[in-house]
């Protein structure tokens, strides 16, 4: 599906919005006022020049003051791979936007993402997987690695890979895998006006309790994760 | 033949032997000892063998009298990297830290990020490993992160080290995002020859990255200086990060862009800073580095 008839089924009520540079930003209203939308489109191989826009734009919503909502809108590939971006040392730039929507969390803003085409890596580390909430679409891929490169890199057989990840949800590609591993929240099927803005009138009730990160609670609920929220939990007992 | 260097490599040394050699003598009280965990099921279903420590050591210990939380990666097993317990570890370490207030953690990041073995796993502890990060940053506590070890930290463990307060790192140190080799699979040896090993430390390195600003401390290999940093890092404030810390941030990482985005290799840039033989940095020792850099 194309974003703008993804985002036109998701916002009907005055959605305007631009795409520059594989950074798209924009706003609409809800029935819970105006949303701003922030992220990037066509599978973004993010580097500098995008992590500092989308950096850039979080933090001048925080700086109005106002607590507007902002949608996160997560399709990239991953991180751009490239020479000059590391020099410049391109995992800083991405621990300085995980670090502005962090703030978003504290300072009282709903938030969520919405993958609307692929999440990878650390493109989807560095905002995505930051937000209160994440929603994807049915249609998404969501991964860190595809088998067959997996297999390569990891020296196992793809075949052992491909028949366990059809019991294990710990490493194989697919939205599925990631929402029993608690990332996800939902999927969604079919999309409508409401999507949006019941999760964030559901936020707005309860914000506070977005700053406790839930997701291995979650993920051992789905049995996805089966070990970390014990560990977690020993740790904070030893 | 003078084998002190060895003896003093934090490089050289297991996790293990690089807590013993900076934590005061008999301090270290390892939490999750070897034998009170299971070793990880994710990776004995791909019948590979597990740690029992699952490649990271965490605990508390002293460091001068100073009270303080360890976690350090053990780069020998499966590259240092994060798999479902090993990140429980870490994240269960910086949370009891918020309860505790010991005086800072002291990390030593020794990995490639993400294990691929337990992928989903790894990739979103990574993210609740960032999330407790700031958070322990935000309760006044800091992070005083080592990056010396055989693996660097890359991927996400290159972008949590930077959620830090403070990075200390040797000239052997590498913090980047995509390995050389990735680039080089995907890019092509012209973009990046990884086995020009001049080139990588002058592209991830750690007298780039602390003359580019991107970490606070260049060290010598050596356990005690790198205590001795550790030590003046913990007389420091810590941060808040909020809005004006990240928008003077932001605004630091916009002058680096305009000033420098585009070059390729550091050596471009040092001209550029008007700093003399830039080719013979690679041969200067830390205080000389950073003699250049305070000018």
């Amino acid at each position: 599906m194309q974003t703008q008839t993804i985002l036109a089924e998701l916002f009907p009520n005055q959605l305007e919005y631009h795409i520059d540079n594989w950074v798209i930003r924009g706003s609409a209203e809800t029935k819970v006022g105006k949303v701003e939308i922030i992220g990037t489109v066509d599978s973004a191989a993010i580097n500098h020049a995008i992590a500092m826009t989308l950096a850039n734009e979080v933090l001048k919503v925080i700086a109005e003051g106002k607590k507007t909502p902002i949608v996160f809108i997560v399709d990239t590939q991953g991180q751009d791979s490239s020479r000059a971006d590391e020099l410049l040392c391109l995992n800083r730039t991405f621990a300085h936007l995980a670090a502005c929507v962090d703030l978003l969390r504290r300072s009282e803003h709903p938030n969520l993402a919405i993958i609307l085409g692929e999440a990878v890596s650390g493109g989807f580390l560095s905002y995505g997987l930051m937000a209160n909430q994440i929603f994807a679409l049915q249609t998404s891929q969501v991964k860190v690695m595809d088998l067959k490169a997996m297999s390569r890199v990891t020296k196992i057989p793809l075949e052992k890979l491909q028949s366990l990840s059809q019991t294990s949800a710990i490493f194989a590609p697919g939205v599925e895998n990631f929402y029993k591993m608690g990332a996800v929240d939902d999927i969604w099927v079919e999309l409508d006006e409401h999507l949006v803005e019941n999760a964030i009138e559901s936020q707005q009730s309860h914000l506070d309790d977005f700053l406790t990160d839930k997701r291995r609670d979650v993920a051992k609920q789905r049995d996805g994760r089966l070990l970390c929220n014990e560990i977690v939990e020993a740790v904070l007992s030893a | 033949m003078n084998n002190s260097y060895i003896q003093k490599s934090f490089y050289e040394k297991t996790a293990r032997n690089r807590i013993i050699s900076i934590v005061d003598k008999n301090s270290f009280v390892e939490i999750l000892k070897p034998g009170s965990m299971p070793t990880s099921p994710n990776l004995a279903s791909l019948d590979i063998t597990g740690s029992f420590d699952d490649g990271v050591i965490i605990g508390k210990a002293k460091i001068k009298d100073n009270f303080v939380y360890i976690i350090a990666q053990e780069g020998r097993f499966m590259g240092g990297a994060v798999g479902e317990m090993h990140g429980a570890k870490i994240v269960g370490m910086l949370l009891k830290a918020i309860d505790e207030k010991p005086k800072a953690i002291v990390f030593f990041v020794d990995s490639g990020g993400v294990r691929l073995h337990e992928a989903n796993a790894g990739l979103i502890t990574i993210s609740e490993i960032m999330r407790a990060m700031l958070k322990v940053r935000n309760a006044g506590i800091p992070i005083i992160t080592v990056i010396g070890g055989t693996n660097g930290a890359f991927g996400g463990m290159g972008i949590s080290a930077c959620l830090s307060t403070h990075i200390i790192m040797t000239e052997e140190g590498r913090l980047a995002l995509s390995g050389p080799e990735v680039i080089e699979t995907l890019k092509g040896v012209e973009e990046f020859d990884s086995k020009d090993r001049a080139l990588v430390w002058r592209v991830t390195g750690g007298k780039t990255r602390y003359l580019l600003g991107h970490v606070q401390v260049l060290v010598e290999d050596d356990i005690d200086d790198i205590t001795q940093e550790i030590v003046a890092a913990l007389q420091l404030p810590v941060a808040n990060v909020d809005l004006s810390y990240l928008q003077q941030q932001q605004d630091g990482l916009q002058q680096q862009y305009d000033q420098w985005f585009g070059k390729k290799d550091s050596l471009s840039i040092w001209q550029s800073m008007n700093i003399n033989n830039p080719d013979s940095i690679s041969m200067l020792s830390a205080e000389q580095v950073k003699a250049i850099k305070k000018g």
